[in-house]
């Protein structure tokens, strides 16, 4: 059959995202890269995959996925067989708190972390630039509030959605990885229960095998 | 069984997506006003069920869940019945998944621009504030690269996931309602089949429903 094949990039955040279930339902996929450097990203062969001409783009047959998350949910309910069940959407209440922290992660989350990563991180090893420190700072202040609701939530319930590991759990994992890199993964240190939570994720092998590709490892 | 809650207010672009989905299941529902101006939405009686402190939040018996879209799923997964569109398509697999494709590039890359202009640009304004004029601009200039993609979809099919109908085409009701009622309307204009599918989704019950509870457009 061949399996899926995935346009992208090993170092990407969106891409990992979709690398790591993958590597978590077992499923057979090839990685073709996309060059960022060279514009390949913005050509006609990948707006054709991602009209928004950004990474990753899926394709299975026929099929042509984008969007990072949607591409994800598309993996783990296709092989929802091999028994790693991280959307549980055969029930209305815990998939219901799945959405929950997708959606936290999506919109109070990422925004949060994202500005810090791309400044201290991207900016200078793949740009050559100098870091924001005022972006950088009011970041980290917005990083904290919301570190807080998730200590909140951590202290009640061993993962995001309950007592279950989920997509939830997995999709805050590319960003974290690279905020681990930085300075400013100290600022993990002053909420034990999120701290606990994190050792705990990275501890999966597909982590661990997904993180090996990343820059910083 | 109570009746469903949703804390908010039905004007709020975010409340009104989560009453598109509770009036096209036709499920009973009690708006529960949370009120900003007396910081109410900081209260821990509110942070209980809505952590970030935005509203909406949902109350469906012991169950207590926030984020619109979220809150829309759930609605529309407990509900689903053969006298509704399914609006998830969560039998099938690649419908379902070119739903949540869809409504990640309306989460993504839609509405934080066409809700920051109508916000800045009608609802500022009617609650006695200025809007951004510069953030306004900016969005939409981003926003007409994002209506070409919707644009060359659209071309090739009737709503956004398919010929079918979804959540991924409701999701866009109320910033875009909003939006409808700017000076900057006629945008839509220069993307026919983006208008045409606007249009022919206001024609739905469930957008009229939601729109009595908003502010006045005409």
């Amino acid at each position: 059959m061949g399996g899926v094949i995935l346009y992208g990039s090993p170092i990407s955040t969106c891409s990992a995202r979709v690398l790591l279930c993958l590597e978590e339902v077992g499923a057979e996929y090839q990685l073709v890269p996309i060059s960022m450097p060279t514009g390949e990203h913005k050509k006609p062969d990948h707006l054709a995959r991602n009209p928004f001409g950004q990474i990753p783009a899926l394709e299975d047959g026929d099929l042509v996925l984008f969007e990072s998350r949607a591409i994800s949910r598309y993996v783990l309910r296709k092989y929802k067989e091999s028994g790693t069940d991280l959307l549980k959407e055969g029930n209305l209440a815990k998939s219901a708190m799945v959405d929950v922290w997708l959606e936290a992660e999506s919109q109070q989350y990422n925004p949060a972390i994202s500005p810090i990563v791309y400044q201290s991180l991207f900016v200078p090893k793949m740009r050559g630039g100098t870091p924001d420190q005022a972006i950088i700072d009011a970041s980290l202040e917005k990083f904290k509030k919301v570190l807080e609701v998730y200590e909140a939530r951590l202290s009640k319930s061993k993962y995001l959605a309950g007592d279950f590991f989920s997509f939830a759990d997995l999709s805050h994992f590319p960003y974290t990885k690279y905020l681990m890199v930085t300075p400013y993964a100290s600022v993990f240190e002053s909420y034990p229960h999120v701290k606990a939570w994190w050792k705990d994720i990275t501890s999966r092998p597909a982590f661990k095998k997904v993180s090996a590709g990343m820059l910083g490892s | 069984m109570g009746v469903m809650k949703v804390y908010g207010v039905a004007r709020y672009m975010s409340v009104a997506r989560v009453i598109v989905c509770l009036e096209e299941v036709g499920a009973d529902y009690q708006v529960v006003p949370v009120d900003f101006a007396v910081g109410e939405h900081k209260t821990p009686a509110h942070l209980a069920r809505n952590p970030f402190g935005l509203i909406p939040a949902f109350e469906d018996d012991d169950l207590v869940i926030f984020e619109s879209r979220t809150i829309s799923k759930y609605v529309l997964r407990k509900y689903k019945s053969s006298d509704t569109d399914d609006l998830l398509r969560e039998n099938n697999l690649t419908e379902s998944t070119l739903v949540d494709q869809w409504l990640d590039v309306e989460a993504h890359h839609y509405d934080p621009l066409v809700f920051h202009i109508s916000y800045n640009a009608f609802v500022l304004p009617k609650i006695g504030g200025t809007g951004d004029q510069k953030l306004i601009d900016t969005n939409l200039e981003k926003l007409k690269k994002v209506l070409e993609v919707y644009e060359a979809q659209l071309s090739k099919t009737k709503y956004l996931a398919g010929n079918f109908i979804s959540l991924a085409d409701l999701s866009h009701f109320p910033a875009t309602y909003y939006f409808m009622a700017t000076p900057y309307a006629n945008l839509f204009d220069n993307y026919p089949h983006v208008k045409a599918w606007w249009e022919n989704l206001m024609t739905r019950p469930s957008l009229k429903k939601a729109a009595a509870g908003m502010f006045p457009v005409a």
